[in-house]
């Protein structure tokens, strides 16, 4: 196991803002993500759920504001990584994607073959190593992407949406695997449409609209009884405009 | 070259000649994309990928250098290889290896241009992956260049279809010297203006068979590739 | 696994193309036993040099490498350096050229003469033993004429002797006179393809195969003697000429065994070039 110097945790953001061209998408957001069960980030379309976890990543600089890492303002992304909700494969096999994900992530030539056979077999890919990666099917993919994420030993795993393109059964794979990710101590920060995926893996909700954190609290306490007026329509089904 | 010999019967028979003719056109157009390929595949995506000052003029430069007519570079590189000119201690000047130059300049333009367009495409698809990686500059330009690698390919045949067609450059600086600079284009030309149009034509035929032969071999390879590697 | 596709490594495609590189190089690595000589395209149409080169350099060692351009350019090619020998056929030009102290001296080698040809026909009544009836006859007609136009020995001989039959073409000249800029084969095409007048040097007419109702309508006439003339590059003016090399071919050209080879040369039965070397007035 490689530990780079300096975590990741807690990641803290002060009064983070995002415009863009004039249209605020994050407006103020304080928060501090620790060590834990999975946070999960749900609201409405437009919400800011996907700008807010690009941001956590380290993908985009706030406009105003600072995020941090373990206290470090520009740490790289060593020990983080990412799933999109729609991920781009390598034009290589599904190996080939996997190596690439080891050697960017600093891994040693004479581990990665252990490694990638360690990681396909968690992800239950091993089957279809040699096959092209833009072949694969949807779910396929989703896992693939995990797998890839991974390879990079993060401390914190964010994944955007992971499932909203899949049908149920790869639904379920992706969500097994997120647990089992998370059951090995990684720190999980996914957004999600679904609040029943929401209610199967969340340890803490995060309940976004208009680019502000109207809710936040243990899982359960949220589903059983939200505090906000926003979370309870939101549960309800309403819209929130 | 018998003149008075069918093309077909020069070929059955492997005429020297001919094969002497066919190697060099070959060899040097070859050569040619290669050099190109080693400046301009990293010129394309290094353009493609950054952002400086004059970046539009350079792309807007670089598809009007595609245009490049073959005669002009004929000339500018002949003056700069004739003994009167800045190059000339080299003594290029009639040799394959001038050939080799001048086409090579007259063929980077268009694979720069093509590997600018086909990276920047795959830029966007791929941008937030490999940053989401913390992949390194120079091993995103060389991540994109692999992945591109079929589109790629097809920018190299355009570059070699160039190349092995053009006779203006290569007359010139070579002086379509017998046995020594005369490739299959210059000797067309040759046959040509002596009137041999039979001949001329003839080995028109030959030349076209052999750049399709070499397009066949490329979009062969490029099938197996795809099979293999998605 | 997999990796099979990726062996082909950017490190393999660049070894590859030194390879490339290498292959076109390795004829003309290192400082090879050869000349170039700046010659005109009608000498080498006619196939002279592919008869004696082979047996210079079965006797020297010595590869001649001609690149066949017109006379003009044959001589910038020179004055430039980039040729070690000239050989053209154009005397006024080639005296200036060693005049002006590009070339080291000139020597008569050979010449061959020039033709008239025209539509078997014969619309301008050209036909005769005499150039200079033939050229007024032509212009009086305003038949159709085809010029070189390209600076080259042949052009040069054609404008001597308009001048020499009394007629200023430069200001006589109308739509009738077709001035192409381009070489003996070219020209001889063009004047196959719309029945016109054109000199010609006889070497290139007598193996040019698209002759349609082409015929030599007058020859013999002293006038059309076309002078050869060879002359070493200075390396004075151009110290990297290969001046012993170059020496050596010019030698042999004038020597008994270079004009026996130069005589001994026939397109279909004729002989072309007529070797002068030791003959003043060359």
């Amino acid at each position: 196991m490689m530990r780079a110097p300096g975590s990741d945790l807690p990641i803290e953001l002060a009064d983070a803002r995002y415009h863009v061209r004039g249209s605020v998408i994050l407006d103020g957001i304080s928060l501090v993500l620790g060590e834990g069960p999975p946070t999960v980030l749900i609201g409405p379309n437009g919400s800011g759920k996907t700008t807010l976890l690009r941001m956590l990543m380290g993908l985009i600089a706030p406009t105003d504001g600072a995020v941090t890492w373990g206290g470090r303002r520009n740490a790289p992304p060593v020990r983080r990584a990412i799933v999109f909700q729609r991920p781009v494969m390598l034009r290589r096999s599904v190996s080939a994607n996997l190596v690439y994900a080891l050697s960017s992530a600093g891994v040693a030539r004479a581990a990665r073959p252990r490694r990638v056979a360690e990681l396909l077999e968690l992800v239950g890919l091993l089957a279809l190593a040699a096959r092209p990666a833009r072949g694969l099917s949807g779910g396929e993919q989703q896992r693939l992407a995990l797998a890839r994420a991974l390879a990079r030993d993060p401390q914190v795993l964010f994944l955007d949406e992971p499932t909203a393109s899949l049908d149920p059964a790869a639904t379920k794979a992706i969500e097994d695997l997120i647990r089992t990710v998370a059951e090995r101590g990684i720190k999980v920060v996914m957004s999600t449409h679904d609040l029943g995926e929401a209610r199967r893996l969340a340890g803490e909700i995060l309940l976004l609209h208009r680019g502000r954190i109207v809710e936040r609290g243990p899982a359960e306490a949220f589903f059983a009884a939200p505090r906000t007026d926003e979370g309870r329509r939101f549960l309800a089904g309403e819209l929130l405009i | 070259m018998p003149t008075d010999i069918p093309v077909v019967d020069l070929v059955l028979r492997a005429d020297p000649e001919l094969l002497a003719i066919v190697r060099l056109s070959l060899a040097v157009s070859l050569a040619a994309v290669a050099c190109a390929a080693a400046l301009a595949l990293p010129l394309g995506a290094l353009v493609a990928l950054t952002r400086f000052p004059g970046r539009d003029a350079t792309i807007v430069a670089l598809n009007t250098l595609m245009g490049l007519p073959p005669v002009v570079v004929g000339l500018a590189i002949y003056l700069l290889l004739s003994r009167s000119g800045p190059l000339g201690d080299f003594g290029l000047l009639f040799t394959p290896q001038a050939m080799v130059i001048a086409q090579a300049v007259l063929v980077a333009p268009i694979i720069a241009a093509l590997t600018r367009q086909t990276i920047e495409d795959l830029w966007l698809e791929y941008c937030d992956e490999l940053a989401a990686m913390h992949v390194a500059p120079v091993q995103r330009v060389r991540t994109l260049l692999w992945d591109a690698r079929f589109s790629l390919l097809t920018a190299l045949l355009a570059g070699f279809g160039r190349a092995s067609a053009e006779v203006g450059a290569v007359i010139i600086v070579g002086g379509n010297i017998e046995g020594h600079t005369r490739t299959m284009t210059t000797a067309i030309a040759l046959e040509t203006s002596k009137g041999d149009l039979p001949l001329a034509i003839g080995l028109g035929l030959v030349l076209m068979a052999i750049v399709v032969l070499v397009n066949a071999l490329a979009w062969g390879a490029r099938r197996a590739g795809e099979r293999l590697a998605g | 696994m997999s990796s099979h596709a990726a062996r082909i490594t950017p490190a393999r495609m660049s070894l590859l193309a030194v390879l490339a590189v290498c292959l076109v190089a390795w004829p003309a690595a290192g400082e090879d036993r050869s000349i170039v000589v700046a010659s005109t395209t009608s000498t080498q149409d006619s196939g002279l040099f592919r008869h004696i080169l082979p047996l210079f350099k079965a006797k020297s060692g010595i590869e001649v490498r001609v690149v066949a351009q017109g006379t003009g350019q044959a001589l910038d090619t020179g004055r430039r350096g980039d040729a070690d020998v000239v050989f053209v056929h154009a005397r006024a030009l080639e005296e200036r050229f060693v005049a002006d102290g590009f070339g080291v001296q000139r020597h008569p080698v050979m010449y061959n003469d020039f033709v008239l040809i025209g539509p078997k026909q014969d619309p301008a009544g050209a036909r005769g033993t005499s150039i200079a009836a033939a050229l007024q006859a032509i212009k009086a007609t305003r038949a159709s004429f085809i010029s070189r136009g390209d600076r080259s020995g042949t052009h040069a001989a054609e404008l001597r002797l308009w001048a020499m039959a009394g007629i200023d073409i430069a200001r006589g000249k109308g739509p009738w006179y077709k001035d192409i800029g381009q070489g003996m084969g070219a020209a001889l095409n063009a004047a196959a393809a719309i029945g016109a007048y054109v000199l010609a040097d006889r070497g290139t007419w007598i193996s040019f195969r698209n002759r349609g109702e082409l015929a030599i309508l007058v020859e013999g006439d002293a006038r059309l003697i076309n002078q050869y003339g060879v002359i070493l590059v200075n390396p004075a003016k151009h110290p990297h000429v290969k001046k012993e090399w170059g020496q050596a071919f010019i030698d042999w050209l004038i020597s008994a065994e270079g004009q026996k080879a130069i005589a001994g040369y026939r397109i279909d039965g004729q002989q072309p070039f007529f070797p002068n070397a030791t003959r003043p007035g060359g």
